[in-house]
């Protein structure tokens, strides 16, 4: 029978000792229906998400419920939206009580002296010219200026496949602003034209993120392990989808059987009572998601299927590190 | 400590339940640590408690599993509960 000591040497059951208790219990919450933005391929707006439910604006109520979630064991809330920073008061009654990761798009910068070591996600949808067909605007040069140099502070690349052959110019220029970035594919939910992927496309992207991997270690979360995973939609021999999820909120998951999930899971709209079915939007075609949270958290929540080999098990540890290090639990 | 019976059919049904290969309940360790050398997790525990408690009648509280970290004190455990019956 395999087990951990086993399979790793010192080095790596070091490593492993050190995230193996971590125990993070996510969840996910809507701060607001509102941005500043409006994307073509934006799950939130596409699937008409911020119609379901109001903004709840008593503060003193997002105060109380955040003690709630962290009574209930949450020790990483991450907030998205809508855009978080247009509520910064909402983003502060999580900052206060909990472990927070604020994504947003970066056109408002999180003031530091109220926030001073939160980590923000910047949101990245390919280069100047994809942020101008899918988002109306270079968002890119404005988020750079307003974080250059954040040491909490990365980007979160969404690829497109035009941007294959183009990574590399990215990279350097999140590199020149002294930030870090990782990086994850469009999932493209409103079938923008020219923005799916082919299978000869997402074998090409695989290598071009390895290799960004290589290059700039110093700049590039990420693993290998998880480039496969997001490329080929499959862990183990297994297909993701429906059935594999790991990020489906708890009380609306009646799935029979139940798949390997993260514990007390849920994903909160901003009125602090109806709750989202999972990570992205009920209406997205689970087979083809490509979220990256949601494939690393697949693989995080099968660490006795990677006890296979070293190899396997090694891969899991990577992909660990990396979600510990996007979310502050290990340093960079 | 708990009785060879009982530490046996604790590693049989830890096996059977949770498919695990290359080990037999005389060749299961007791002392290995389920969560952090098996990979065990909350999930595959609760498959286990459920069968635990059929098969001995008692139950077994969600805030005692994480005393349960290993054959023998899941052994010991079922033995104290047998007692307290």
């Amino acid at each position: 029978m395999n087990t951990v000591s086993s399979l790793l040497d010192k080095e790596w059951y070091e490593r492993y000792k050190k995230i193996s208790q971590l125990n993070i219990r996510s969840s996910i919450y809507d701060v607001t229906n509102n941005c500043n933005l409006r994307c073509k391929g934006c799950f939130f707006f596409s699937s008409d998400e911020h119609k379901k439910s109001p903004d709840e604006p008593d503060i003193k109520k997002w105060e109380a419920f955040v003690d709630k979630e962290k009574e209930r064991g949450v020790n990483l809330a991450i907030l998205i939206g809508g855009e978080p920073t247009l509520y910064l008061d909402r983003v502060e009654a999580f900052y206060k009580r909990l472990p927070t990761y604020c994504a947003t798009n970066g056109i408002i910068k999180v003031p530091r002296d109220r926030f001073p070591d939160m980590m923000v996600g910047i949101s990245l949808w390919g280069d100047e010219e994809d942020e101008k067909t899918l988002r109306g605007r270079d968002v890119f040069s404005i988020s750079r200026k307003n974080y250059e140099g954040d040491q909490y502070t990365y980007y979160l690349y969404t690829i497109t496949p035009k941007q294959i052959g183009k990574v590399e110019t990215i990279i350097k220029k999140i590199r020149d602003a002294g930030l870090k970035v990782h990086m994850q594919l469009l999932s493209n939910d409103e079938g923008v034209d020219g923005f799916s992927w082919t299978e000869n496309e997402l074998a090409a992207i695989r290598a071009e993120m390895d290799d960004m991997l290589d290059r700039y270690p110093d700049t590039v979360i990420s693993s290998k392990y998880y480039h496969e995973i997001i490329t080929t939609g499959k862990m183990l021999g297994r297909p993701f989808g429906w059935n594999e999820c790991p990020s489906v909120t708890k009380p609306l998951d009646k799935r029979n059987p139940q798949p390997k999930r993260l514990i007390e899971f849920i994903r909160w709209a901003a009125d602090l009572q109806t709750m989202h079915r999972c990570c992205t939007s009920e209406t997205r075609d689970c087979s083809t998601c490509k979220d990256g949270a949601a494939h690393m958290s697949w693989v995080m929540v099968n660490k006795r299927a990677h006890l296979r080999s070293a190899k396997d098990l090694q891969n899991w540890i990577e992909v660990y590190e990396m979600f510990a290090k996007l979310y502050k639990f290990i340093p960079w | 400590m708990a009785d060879k019976k009982t530490l046996l059919r604790v590693a049989e049904i830890l096996i059977d339940e949770l498919k695990l290969e290359d080990v037999t309940p005389e060749t299961f360790d007791p002392e290995v640590d389920l969560i952090d050398e098996l990979g065990i997790d909350s999930m595959d525990l609760t498959t286990v408690v459920l069968v635990l408690q059929d098969e001995y009648g008692i139950t077994i509280d969600e805030d005692d599993y994480p005393k349960l970290k290993n054959v023998k004190l899941i052994a010991d455990y079922i033995e104290q509960k047998l007692k307290e019956k």
